[in-house]
């Protein structure tokens, strides 16, 4: 019964998973594109949790599904949302390339673990009560993987300062255009 | 385990993978191309989390949470040139940013 159980969740977050991922590369919108991500990282987040990995399944909806996504919900507000409708005016060729390349790829990676891991994938560990909890996570942050810790904190400052810069409006160049835009004919 | 085994899994995690790369190939706008970015990143994060369960080792874990970081940077860093396009008044169309074309 708790395994019909299970595999009824993971049908269900399967499905909503696979559907919003399409649907982010299909609608023109992208304000409807980046709502269809929203669905598909908590559907994600489902899968994280029936794989016991409890803390990165709340770490992707905080962070992901949370902050994240609001920023791209953000830009998308600020930019006006313009439409770019890829399937108008018929198949180019380069949609048909694109269609081409990403189901050999797909192809490929089903291939290359099905040839090279194929037999050995069922059978699982053991693991104990602990593993995924945000105690397990926390103690193997700061000991085994202490260095990748301290390097994504660097990561993410250089992020931090790159968006500061990209997004700076130096004065000069607002009094530039201003000035331009009052003077049209002193220009050239 | 309960439920389906690993290879179910990474069944999903290919599949998520491949749409994301079609997204970054076929779409021009910008903002589309990243958030198809997420989607390939989020399908590596489902692989590593399931070899993690089926090693029944954390680190794999470690890695997943990594990889968010680095999606974070990726994303402020992205949005920022997106901005930065919009107040040039360049077209927002991946196709049209040619001026590096050798």
């Amino acid at each position: 019964m708790a395994d019909f159980l299970v595999w009824l969740v993971w049908f269900v977050a399967v499905f909503a998973c696979l559907g919003s991922g399409v649907a982010v590369v299909s609608f023109t919108n992208p304000f409807f594109s980046a709502i269809a991500l929203i669905g598909n990282l908590s559907a994600l987040a489902v899968l994280y949790l029936l794989l016991s990995a409890e803390f990165v399944a709340a770490a992707q909806v905080l962070v992901y599904a949370g902050a994240v996504m609001v920023m791209f919900l953000f830009v998308i507000a600020y930019l006006g949302g313009q439409a770019d409708a890829p399937w108008a005016g018929g198949p180019t060729w380069q949609s048909v390339a694109a269609v081409t390349a990403a189901g050999a790829l797909l192809l490929e990676i089903i291939m290359v673990i099905g040839l090279k891991a194929g037999g050995r994938l069922s059978d699982e560990a053991a693991i104990r009560d602990n593993f995924g909890s945000p105690a397990e996570i926390g103690r193997l942050f700061l000991t085994d993987h202490l260095l990748a810790f301290e390097i994504t904190s660097i990561v993410l400052l250089v992020a931090a300062v790159g968006g500061v810069i990209l997004g700076h409006h130096s004065r000069r160049d607002v009094a530039q255009r201003m000035f331009d835009e009052a003077h049209p004919k002193l220009q050239g | 385990m309960r439920g389906p085994d690993v290879t179910w899994y990474l069944a999903v995690a290919a599949t998520l993978f491949a749409t994301g790369a079609l997204g970054v190939l076929l779409r021009r706008s910008p903002l589309i191309v990243l958030l198809s970015l997420e989607i390939m990143l989020n399908g590596a994060n489902l692989a590593l989390i399931a070899f993690a369960r089926q090693q029944g080792q954390a680190d794999g874990q470690i890695f997943a949470l990594a990889v968010m970081a680095v999606a974070a940077s990726e994303v402020v860093v992205g949005l920022g040139l997106i901005v930065a396009m919009a107040r040039r008044r360049l077209e927002l169309d991946v196709d049209k940013l040619t001026t590096l074309r050798g």
